[in-house]
């Protein structure tokens, strides 16, 4: 008998040991994929948008004509302003490439340097009249295209839409050596722009900065009295309940549903100019207040009840043992949910396309009045553009989000370890 | 003077009578012999003046700022000819900006007429007013506040209760505000929502089958039906969301199980936190993701065997958002799978059972309505996501229950109703805050269930 049992207990053995193995490699999997996800991710981002931080210049040499350029010797300085440098630049390339004659081929030859080049020039020139009358050879922004087809096109990868006769203009100036990739500064200071080469995340790192400033200083005060009274002051009543509750569900509420208020309460109703950084603010510090309140609770109630009864006990008032004993030792616990509670409020994009900050803004803003966009809803704005220069720019401004995200959370567990008290 | 000389001027009265304050009750107790024969500390002197100086002056500050324009308004529009009485709402306020373009001399009398000329001056009169006269008001208030605090102060009269009342009073409004957002959150989405049903009624809303919002402008409109049925766009929610559980479900579950029960302490302290990294990449990136490479991944992959993929399908937008919500779901398993007391697991390893077979049959079970709980809020996660949805999955509504085509969602229209212009009498834009109205329920909903299960079929040990 007791064989018998033994024997189907053996037999049972092998089955059951090969479904713990077979359990235990379930698990494995699914961390394994998470894993790879994330890592998938991150080599995606970095795969399309590391391109973008450099950029490709063609350096041509200048002969800054006076006639051409319609100035009177002595120039004036208002005068440079409505000179004709698209003329300078076009008869230097129409000499460089005599070949090309037909009214097409020449449009397409003047699109090989950015639009924009006009500016830079300007610029050179406003900062140095004696240039005029003058050669002098120059590096130049090029084109989006010419600039996606000689990071990427020249390797057979099939990208942008350069014409095969530009190609061939590309190609030739490379063998000149007159073409090179530089470190792309203008993606840090300029702002947005409809020309891809041009544009930079300058306005949307600002109108994150002054979004993110208002959220702080409204939600963090708010946040800690909110916290400081429910944990101290409180009494245990239904008004405290339904606090308690509310706070809870606010924490649940999808980030679209704030910005559904921001554009009723705070845009209809009191007022509030849309698109500027201090309506997104209010919305984001509404959004980020249950998160910055319930780790501030979280980081009282650390703070060991002997604390308070020690104060209590010589003599000091309720107020000033919160003030001056549990606020101190819990601050750092609270700045630290805070700043966990801003990167959530920094990646948010939803309630920020409620309330107009989605508008095409050239110029960063300078106050929380300024209209403004922030850094996810420029990388929104840009992803949806067709230009394949553009790809790459999302990519890279989604790494200039995640790297302030990563600085941000470092901060928060380096104050953790550094300040936090153990008791 | 402008607001923020005027908050800056504030502030400096505000400093100034603190230190009123304190030198008042220094000198208050000089004659008595120190401040020991103070009521209170020389601090809290100084407190009571800023209460004074601060409390009133923000009051007057508010309520003048926030009825200043209806109340100028309302007197211009008072003066204007009898014709301007019969306009309606939209046209009166559109000749009252232009009334307010003329006093500010951005445009010439002659555009408006004669007619407006008492109008427009009362406007110019009454801006001058309130530019000067407000700020000059608050200030004074604020001194005699402080003049006030000062004059009542006396060393018999503990200022101490009076100070740490208002501190508290503080603090209870503060939480107040998490009850006002909420309020907030409501009546807004509410208010525009019974406006919203007035249009179109509510039975065609709910059990309408059809989604397109453009309403005709014109009578003769082609392709502008203006139907409001919300059936697909939940049934587009559900879908995606059903995808993106059945990714983060089982992996959530069984990374949380795997890390809590079988992991290294070393492995554990290096996995977990790297996989709450996926938790706190922004959305619009996860949108990016599956818009421009998850998406075009699975139509090549459908494609290769012959299966016909929207480029917006259901299935990347649900992929995308089920790899977001891993680690949501695992971390919640996490706490309730270790809450679990250890005596339990020595219970099942003493008769014999395997890891896996305790942890199936002992923990699970004990671990369920915790888990259970944390499913219902990452369900009620995904159906409130939005910007994967919106750069991943369509913007026409279709009523599918196929993965592969492309559906819209709730949260996508709310986007796409307002974002642009919008002008809020119009079904179009009302719709969105309907639409805002459900979501808040059924999050609101799943939230208060989960709350339930965890609290009623918990398990109490110890």
């Amino acid at each position: 008998m007791s064989n018998l049992i033994r024997e189907m207990v053996r037999s049972n053995l092998k089955k059951r040991y090969q479904a713990e193995q077979r359990f235990r490699l379930y698990g494995l999997a699914s961390v394994g994929f998470g894993l790879l996800c994330l890592a998938l991710l991150f080599a995606d981002i970095i795969y399309k948008g590391a391109g973008a931080f450099r950029q490709t210049v063609v350096e041509v040499e200048l002969y800054f004509d006076p006639e051409v350029l319609g100035l009177n010797i002595p120039v004036e300085t208002d005068q440079i302003r409505s000179a004709n440098f698209d003329g300078v630049i076009r008869l230097m390339l129409r000499e460089r490439f005599p070949e090309v004659t037909t009214r097409a081929d020449r449009r397409a030859l003047y699109g090989l340097l950015s639009v924009n080049a006009v500016y830079d020039l300007q610029a050179l020139v406003m900062a140095n009249p004696k240039l005029i009358g003058q050669s002098r050879k120059i590096w130049l922004l090029a084109d989006d295209d010419v600039d996606m087809y000689y990071k990427y096109g020249r390797e057979g990868e099939q990208v942008g839409r350069l014409a095969e006769i530009s190609r061939i203009w590309v190609e030739q100036l490379a063998d000149d050596g007159v073409v090179k990739t530089q470190f792309n500064t203008g993606f840090f200071t300029n702002g947005d722009s409809r020309d891809p080469e041009i544009s930079g995340v300058k306005g949307a790192v600002m109108g994150s900065f002054f979004t993110l400033i208002v959220t702080f200083i409204i939600s963090f005060p708010i946040g800690v009295a909110a916290a400081i009274y429910m944990e101290e002051f409180a009494p245990k009543n239904k008004l405290t309940d339904f606090i308690e509750v509310n706070i809870n569900n606010l924490a649940a509420v999808p980030s679209i549903i704030f910005g559904l208020l921001g554009l009723a309460v705070f845009i209809n109703f009191f007022g509030v100019p849309r698109s500027v950084p201090l309506v997104g603010g209010l919305v984001l510090s509404l959004m980020t207040l249950p998160t910055v309140i319930i780790s501030s609770r979280a980081s009282i109630t650390a703070v060991p009840p002997s604390i308070r009864e020690a104060a209590l006990g010589i003599g000091a008032s309720k107020v000033q043992v919160v003030l001056h004993h549990v606020l101190p030792l819990a601050i750092p616990g609270m700045l630290t949910g805070a700043i966990i509670g801003m990167a959530r409020a920094l990646g948010e994009t939803a309630p920020l396309l409620m309330i107009g900050m989605i508008a095409f803004i050239i110029d960063p803003p300078s106050s929380v009045l300024d209209p403004a966009t922030t850094l996810p809803v420029q990388i929104y704005l840009w992803a949806d553009s067709p230009e394949r220069a553009f790809t790459e720019r999302t990519s890279a401004a989604i790494m200039v989000l995640l790297a302030f995200l990563i600085v941000m959370n470092s901060l928060a567990v380096w104050l953790r370890r550094r300040l936090e008290t153990r008791w | 003077m402008d607001l923020s000389t005027l908050v800056l001027v504030l502030i400096a009265v505000t400093v100034a009578s603190y230190y009123g304050g304190v030198m008042r009750s220094q000198a208050l107790a000089g004659p008595l012999g120190g401040i020991k024969h103070l009521a209170a500390l020389p601090s809290y002197y100084g407190f009571m003046a800023v209460i004074w100086t601060v409390v009133p002056a923000l009051i007057l500050l508010l309520i003048w700022t926030f009825t200043e324009s209806s109340v100028i308004a309302n007197m211009v529009i008072a003066l204007m000819p009898p014709e301007a009485a019969n306009l309606g709402e939209g046209e009166l306020s559109l000749l009252y900006s232009r009334v307010g373009n003329v006093a500010s001399g951005i445009m010439e009398m002659d555009t408006l007429g004669e007619a407006y000329r008492p109008a427009v001056e009362r406007l110019v009169e009454l801006d001058s007013f309130t530019a000067h006269f407000k700020p000059l008001l608050v200030i004074t208030l604020a001194v005699t506040g402080a003049l006030l605090a000062l004059k009542m102060a006396s060393a018999k009269w503990n200022v101490r209760y009076p100070v740490e009342r208002t501190f508290n009073i503080l603090l209870f409004l503060s939480s107040g505000i998490a009850v006002l957002s909420t309020a907030g959150i409501i009546f807004s989405v509410l208010f525009e929502s019974i406006r919203f049903f007035q249009q179109i009624p509510l039975f065609n809303f709910l059990f309408g089958t059809e989604w397109s919002p453009q309403i005709a402008i014109r009578a003769d409109q082609v392709g502008a039906s203006g139907a409001f049925g919300v059936v697909p766009l939940l049934v587009g929610t559900l879908l995606i969301s059903a995808i993106a559980m059945l990714v983060a479900v089982p992996t959530g579950l069984m990374s949380a199980i795997y890390l809590a029960e079988y992991a290294s302490k070393k492995t554990r302290d290096i996995v977990k936190p790297l996989l709450e990294i996926l938790a706190g990449i922004p959305t619009i990136v996860y949108g990016f993701f599956a818009a421009i490479t998850v998406a075009p991944a699975i139509r090549r992959a459908g494609e290769s065997i012959g299966l016909e993929v929207a480029s917006e399908s259901a299935l990347a937008a649900g992929l995308v958002m089920g790899v977001m919500i891993i680690p949501f779901v695992s971390s919640l398993s996490d706490d309730v799978i270790t809450a679990v007391p250890q005596s339990m697991r020595d219970g099942s390893y003493g008769l014999g059972a395997t890891q896996s077979e305790t942890i199936r049959k002992v923990i699970f079970p004990a671990a369920l309505p915790g888990i259970v709980g944390g499913v219902l809020l990452a369900i009620s996660r995904a159906i409130g996501e939005t910007m994967i949805v919106v750069m991943a999955a369509g913007s026409v509504a279709n009523l599918s229950i196929n993965p592969l085509e492309a559906v819209t969602t709730v949260t996508v229209q709310i986007v796409t109703l307002l974002v642009g212009d919008q002008e809020f009498d119009n079904a179009k834009t009302l719709a969105a805050f309907a639409l805002g109205l459900i979501l808040f329920l059924i999050t609101l909903g799943l939230n208060f269930m989960a709350l339930h299960i965890v609290k009623k079929y918990r398990e109490q040990y110890d």
